[in-house]
């Protein structure tokens, strides 16, 4: 028989200081590697930032101190992103809850795609690939364009056609490349460099429909980025959507947004061109019109010019010029003649304001003896029976001196 | 007149626009460049109405030479 022994009753603290012991001293759980996605992440004002690392099927929860994070220069992190976290694994008593200790993390997935895009966007951008002098100008109307592209894609697809609308006289070639997986960016390289070779493209366009970044990832590769600077023909890239920017947009001397949008930059439209086309006539027509307009004026201005030297028109203007001194004279003698007319009238007026006659015309008489004429002014100037006429306005009255007529006073 | 690109002969256009600018240029000679102009944009405006869009392949054969034939989208 053997005597029950009834198990140990631990205090929680013993329990949990237990269960940490035994985390802490395995080999493993010391130093361990952890793969999964961020999520529920926040840093604290301490500087401590705390997440929770899961997959498909678990979670663990994650501590990163603000010490291990300076230490080990960690990027900064967010949702989402897939990380390998490295660290070691132990309980925190007062929750009882079993976390990791983070001390570094690296990026994995995308994240450590964004990090390879941003160094090698650094490099390249120091060694001055990026630089706008190096830009090199589209041309305005190509003879032939360049395509490097999937020749089974959609890209070439929306380009076909928007080359076809706007500028169906361009002639294409088709660089085919894959766009996509490992052997994409060896690929892109050889159709650029092949274009370069054959010579005959005025332009080339790199391009690939939209994707997620690692389907993109061939254009972020370095050799890529090359081939387009060392491309002596300029090229433009049209990679993804709008939002998507590559390395081959920053080397690219122009940057479309989507392979669309390149064809688009690549060509002019013909309805610019023809409208061009109208401008020029109606500029050649203008020119030639003013040209002649001009030379009329000249034509004319030679004409006069001609007319006013000849000889007849000399004569015309002498005719012209004897005319005009007939006339002064006229004019002169007219002016003489009347001056001297109003000098006569001046000296009638006034001889005619001094005549007795106006003196008559008012009622008095003139007496005058008839046989010489003489005025009489007096009684004693004449002889009774004496002849005498008295003048008056309308004319003369005959009298004759009354025989008894020696007195100065009228007898009654 | 013929065997000129589109390019070429927009070329030659803006050429004889520019030449026609000059005012000191003779009658005869400004004319002849006029009719000249006017030719060429008839022919620009032709070669943009029967345009049509061509499209080659380029690939390389066995023994790394180019090749360019014509592209049909499949």
């Amino acid at each position: 028989m053997f005597a029950y022994q009834a198990p140990p009753v631990l205090s929680v603290s013993v329990l949990a200081r237990y269960l940490k012991e035994l985390l802490e001293t395995d080999d493993l759980l010391h130093n361990v590697w952890v793969q999964g996605e961020i999520s529920g992440c926040r840093t604290y004002a301490s500087g401590h930032c705390y997440f929770t690392l899961k997959d498909a099927e678990a979670q663990l929860p994650c501590v990163f101190f603000k010490h291990a994070r300076q230490r080990s220069a960690a990027p900064q992190l967010r949702d989402g992103m897939a990380i390998a976290a490295n660290g070691s694994i132990s309980l925190y008593e007062r929750d009882g809850k079993l976390q990791l200790y983070v001390e570094s993390v690296e990026l994995i997935g995308e994240g450590a795609l964004f990090l390879r895009f941003e160094q090698l966007k650094a490099r390249l951008s120091a060694e001055g690939l990026f630089e706008p002098e190096r830009k090199r100008p589209i041309p305005e109307q190509p003879a032939v364009v360049g395509l490097v592209t999937s020749p089974d894609g959609a890209a070439l697809r929306d380009m076909l056609r928007v080359l076809r609308t706007r500028y169906p006289l361009v002639q294409v070639i088709l660089s085919p490349t894959l766009v996509q997986g490992s052997e994409a960016p060896a690929a892109i390289v050889a159709a650029i460099d092949r274009l370069n070779e054959h010579g005959e493209a005025d332009v080339i366009i790199v391009a690939r429909g939209g994707g997620s970044i690692e389907e993109l990832w061939a254009f972020n590769e370095e050799v890529v980025a090359r081939a387009i600077a060392r491309s002596r023909i300029p090229v433009i890239s049209g990679v993804g959507h709008e939002t998507d920017f590559t390395i081959a947009d920053f080397v690219a001397d122009y940057r479309a947004s989507t392979p669309t949008a390149a064809a688009t930059k690549a060509v002019p439209d013909i309805a610019d061109l023809q409208a061009e086309l109208d401008e020029k006539q109606q500029v050649l027509t203008a020119i030639l019109d003013e040209k002649l307009e001009r030379l009329k004026e000249r034509l004319e201005r030679a004409t006069y010019d001609l007319q006013r030297a000849s000889p007849k028109n000399v004569l015309n203007q002498r005719r012209q010029q004897l005319d005009d001194l007939t006339e002064m004279l006229h004019t002169r003698i007219s002016h003489l003649l009347s001056l001297r007319a109003e000098r006569l009238r001046g000296q009638a007026l006034r001889l005619h304001s001094l005549s007795p006659l106006l003196t008559i015309a008012r009622g008095y008489a003139v007496v005058r003896r008839e046989s010489d004429q003489a005025v009489i002014t007096g009684p004693q100037q004449v002889q009774p029976g004496e002849q005498l006429t008295i003048q008056v306005r309308d004319g003369s009255i005959p009298v004759q001196v009354r025989p008894s007529h020696h007195s100065t006073v009228p007898e009654e | 007149m013929e065997s000129l690109s589109f390019e070429e002969a927009f070329e030659q256009l803006e050429a004889a626009v520019s030449a026609l600018q000059d005012g000191q240029m003779p009658l005869e000679e400004a004319l002849r460049h006029y009719e000249e102009g006017m030719k060429l944009a008839h022919y620009c405006n032709e070669l943009l109405q029967q345009a049509e869009l061509r499209v080659q392949q380029l690939s390389v054969d066995d023994n790394g030479v180019l090749i360019v034939r014509p592209f049909e989208l499949s």
